[in-house]
């Protein structure tokens, strides 16, 4: 991951910064500069929630190369209280249990390394609620 | 525009070829198109091709194909659009003739992806790198979402995934050029071993390596070249969100659905009017989904068609004669491709085992990534 | 008086039990309990680091002190498995808590007293006004040499605090420092686990420096054992605190609410400051607590704090150490905690 493009999304994985639309309320994660549902550009920063359900989700067997010892992990798209979606993984939980409607908390997390010696990369992952 | 046709068909044997190149598979497509037109020149190539730059740490392959069929000189585009990136090339290629531009234009694709790269990780990035990938999902992954999602929504089951693969396999035992060519028992897909829950290893697209191409002239000049062409009367493209998280309903293919109705709109036809079609069913779901999207069936009806044998060879629309995707094998720049390959020769009634009596209008749709792209060619038999 | 305005802890959800290391190396495991008392520890998951638990704790801390964290003018993490060599933890766990970027971080390491130290810092920049509040962390993934005595206890967690003048919920009395060279046990540059010098930690060392360090602030403070409802000391094990807290003339009554070890494990650089979180989530208005760290190498580092009578209602805005502890979500495998604490070696 070289290090540039890691650090231009700390404000979105780190702290959950999300854009909201002026125009029509819309929601985006992360923000984008053109919104897409009423192409307006004046986009405020909100900070989304560090909780949300899950829409969708599945069991990762056969992971990237990166993830490989991390394997089975469940990954789920988590729509927030805001109304935006995510998508990340579900831990600290057996994989099979994520459901669709399972209330999930965001906890900050290393989501992945560069091998031995490359950077370490941070962000969001969702815990069962309660857990 | 002026109206277009099929003229030419090459295809390489679909599989893992250890002893071809990413070129030699280019070459032998294209000869192979060119030698069934029985002409050797060309004014345009276009090559789908979605990833040689991190499967053989190649780019630029337009001059490559041009270079190594011996016509380094002619225009040659690389297209790109993931898994769609075959389908987006004959849909450049078709705009090149109807436009007038030029009158003999290959469009071929090519994927070469057995020379040791991390497929996993590279077929990846047709998803969100920084939204998706980063997490640790795979393309398997995604689908497997998009299959829960489905299945909470029209209470579609494991079985109903299982039956896709089966016909697949069934189909592709009987396609010579196929990577898997043995039928697989229902119990059989439902036991291999999981990918990404509901998914497992036969709900899968394989590995493959292999090229296609097809070559385009203006109709008016068809006879010139075969006296069996084929009319290419609409092509519809359609984009979605990148991302499965941004998409309005992870169950829904809305890309494959707004493609369909353009080139059925610009075809004057409607569903009911295709009798044999290849969709892209890199994974079980994604067949059920085109289903529905394409209108073949109602929406949430999906799961039924291939256990009742709607989509079977004899059945009231056969999809992915082939073998599919899934039997057929994905090497996924010359899917899209293949695909047109497959129908032209079920138009012009060259399909041996596997031909659907009387077929005159064909249909070929062809997706990139989690749905984010989509293309759609209606052919005609002339 | 300057003191805590929002404290909080986190410690990671995996347990192994002694039983289950002790089968692993053919020990008894009911010698292994008598002596240590230790019954299970905390393992941290493949994504969790010192830096992840102390942004955990961090959040909590804030929830419980209400305050903007843009005004935190100072970060300090102490541990001894910062995840980079180098490049701090503190600027990952600053930019996730919202601090910043007007903010002065360091990371600190000194065996298991860095979490102390880092308060101890807070602390100072906030009495000497140069930060309007200041937070200091303490937490660890520390590694336990397979087959080894420290294997048993050896675990993750910890604990942030935030110092500030206004608001206070527990006043900072008193602090005392003990140092001197004691190499006891240490980790050279490029090993992967730490070295010890056996029954050398005991007396010479943690004896030696806990014992110090609380009767100097004890004489300093003029005050005695019995005036405080709480002390907690560093848990290397479950004896050894017990024993000191013995020894100083402490009840076990006093000791009890700040003993996680036999549950938790020693977190190292988290381990006092867990234990003293464990004490405020219970500390009612008024009750002097009693904390004393030791870092090997060797140092102690004391405070007296007392609470006021803004503490209990802030105890509840964030997870309690109790509720953790009662709560794990699975006791592993020895080879399940081996992959986790990345003991196997595998290809890169």
């Amino acid at each position: 991951m070289p290090s540039p493009r890691y650090v231009r999304e700390i404000p979105s994985r780190y702290r959950l910064e999300a854009g909201r639309c002026a125009g029509c309320g819309r929601v985006l994660y992360p923000a984008r500069k053109v919104c897409p549902s009423c192409r307006g550009q004046e986009i405020q920063t909100i900070r989304l929630s560090r909780k949300g359900t899950v829409v969708t989700s599945t069991v990762i067997h056969v992971p990237p190369d990166e993830f490989l010892n991390e394997a089975p992990y469940a990954m789920a798209v988590v729509e927030t209280p805001e109304g935006a979606r995510l998508m990340t993984q579900i831990v600290d939980c057996d994989p099979s249990s994520v459901t669709p409607g399972m209330s999930v908390d965001l906890e900050f997390r290393l989501v992945r390394e560069e091998r031995k010696s490359g950077i370490l990369c941070y962000g969001h992952k969702g815990v069962p609620s309660g857990a | 525009m002026r109206e277009v046709a099929v003229i030419g068909t090459g295809m390489t044997r679909f599989g893992e070829l250890w002893d071809s190149s990413l070129r030699d598979l280019c070459v032998e497509a294209a000869l192979g198109a060119l030698t069934s037109a029985g002409t050797d020149t060309l004014d345009s190539i276009y090559l789908g091709n979605m990833s040689a730059g991190q499967f053989v740490a190649q780019e630029h392959l337009g001059p490559l194909m041009a270079d190594y069929l011996g016509m380094a000189g002619v225009p040659a585009t690389r297209v790109e659009s993931a898994c769609a990136s075959g389908g987006m090339a004959l849909r450049s290629a078709f705009l090149e003739v109807a436009s007038g531009m030029s009158d003999l234009v290959l469009a071929a694709g090519v994927e070469k992806m057995n020379d040791g790269a991390d497929v996993t990780g590279v077929l990846a990035t047709a998803s969100d790198q920084e939204v998706e990938v980063y997490y640790g999902v795979t393309f398997p992954g995604l689908y497997a979402m998009i299959a829960r999602a489905h299945m909470e929504k029209y209470g579609t089951t494991e079985e109903d995934l299982s039956w896709v693969s089966v016909k697949a396999h069934r189909n592709g035992a009987r396609n010579r050029k196929a990577q898997f060519r043995r039928a697989v028992s229902l119990e059989e897909v439902m036991s291999s071993s999981m990918v990404a829950e509901p998914l497992r290893l036969l709900h899968c697209s394989p590995v493959t390596d292999g090229a296609a191409a097809v070559l385009l002239c203006p109709l008016e000049r068809a006879r010139e070249f075969t006296d069996r062409p084929v009319k290419i009367l609409a092509s519809g493209a359609a984009s979605s969100t990148l991302s499965l998280s941004h998409r309005k309903d992870p169950a829904d293919l809305d890309a494959v659905e707004l493609s369909g109705r353009r080139a059925y709109k610009m075809a004057g036809l409607a569903p009911s009017d295709i009798q044999v079609a290849e969709v892209h069913d890199c994974f079980a779901i994604a067949e059920i989904c085109c289903y529905e999207a394409l209108g073949f069936v109602e929406q949430g009806k999906g799961k039924d068609a291939a256990r009742d044998g709607l989509t079977d060879l004899g059945g009231k629309i056969p999809v992915n004669t082939s073998g599919g995707l899934k039997s057929k094998g994905h090497p996924v720049g010359a899917t899209g491709i293949a695909q047109a390959v497959t129908i032209v020769e079920q138009l012009r009634g060259e399909a041996g085992e596997s031909q659907v009596e009387g077929a005159r209008i064909g249909l070929t749709q062809n997706m990139g990534g989690s749905g984010a792209s989509s293309v759609v060619h209606i052919f005609q038999g002339v | 008086m300057p003191g805590i305005v929002g404290y909080g802890a986190f410690i990671p959800r995996n347990r192994i039990r002694s039983e289950e290391i002790a089968r692993q190396w053919g020990k008894d495991a009911a010698s292994i309990q008598r002596g240590l008392l230790l019954k299970e520890k905390s393992v941290p998951g493949l994504d969790e680091d010192t830096i992840t638990i102390s942004v955990a704790a961090g959040r909590a801390a804030l929830a419980r002190a209400g305050i903007d964290p843009q005004k935190v003018g100072a970060l300090y993490i102490g541990s001894e498995s910062h995840p980079y060599a180098v490049k701090p933890s503190g600027t990952v766990v600053l930019e996730a808590l919202g601090m910043g970027p007007e903010i002065h971080v360091a990371d600190f390491e000194f065996a298991c007293k860095a979490g102390t130290e880092a308060m101890s810092v807070a602390l100072a920049m906030v009495e000497s006004g140069r930060a309007e509040y200041a937070m200091g962390i303490g937490a660890d993934t520390s590694q336990g040499a397979p087959n080894d005595a420290l294997e048993f206890s050896a675990s993750a967690g910890g604990a942030a605090y935030i110092f500030g003048k206004a608001h206070v919920l527990v006043e900072v009395l008193e602090t005392y420092s003990f140092t001197s060279d004691t190499p006891d046990f240490w980790r050279r540059e490029g090993e992967f686990y730490p070295r010890h010098a056996g029954r050398f930690t005991g007396e010479p060392a943690y004896f030696h420096h806990v014992l110090s360090a609380t009767r100097g602030i004890l004489e300093r403070s003029g005050l005695k054992p019995s005036d405080f409802r709480y002390a907690v000391f560093h848990m290397p094990n479950g004896k050894f605190p017990l024993a000191a807290g013995k020894q100083l003339g402490f009840t076990d009554k006093q000791l009890e609410t700040g003993w996680v070890v036999n549950l938790m494990g020693n977190t190292y650089s988290g381990s006092s400051p867990t234990g003293l979180a464990a004490v405020l989530d219970e500390a009612h208005p008024g009750d002097l607590i009693l904390i004393t760290s030791f870092g090997s190498g060797a140092g102690s580092d004391s405070f007296i704090l007392r609470a006021t009578e803004l503490l209990p209602e802030r105890q509840s805005l964030a997870p309690t150490v109790r509720s953790m502890l009662d709560h794990p979500r699975k006791y592993l495998s020895y080879g399940e905690y081996a992959k986790l604490r990345r003991k196997i070696i595998v290809n890169d």
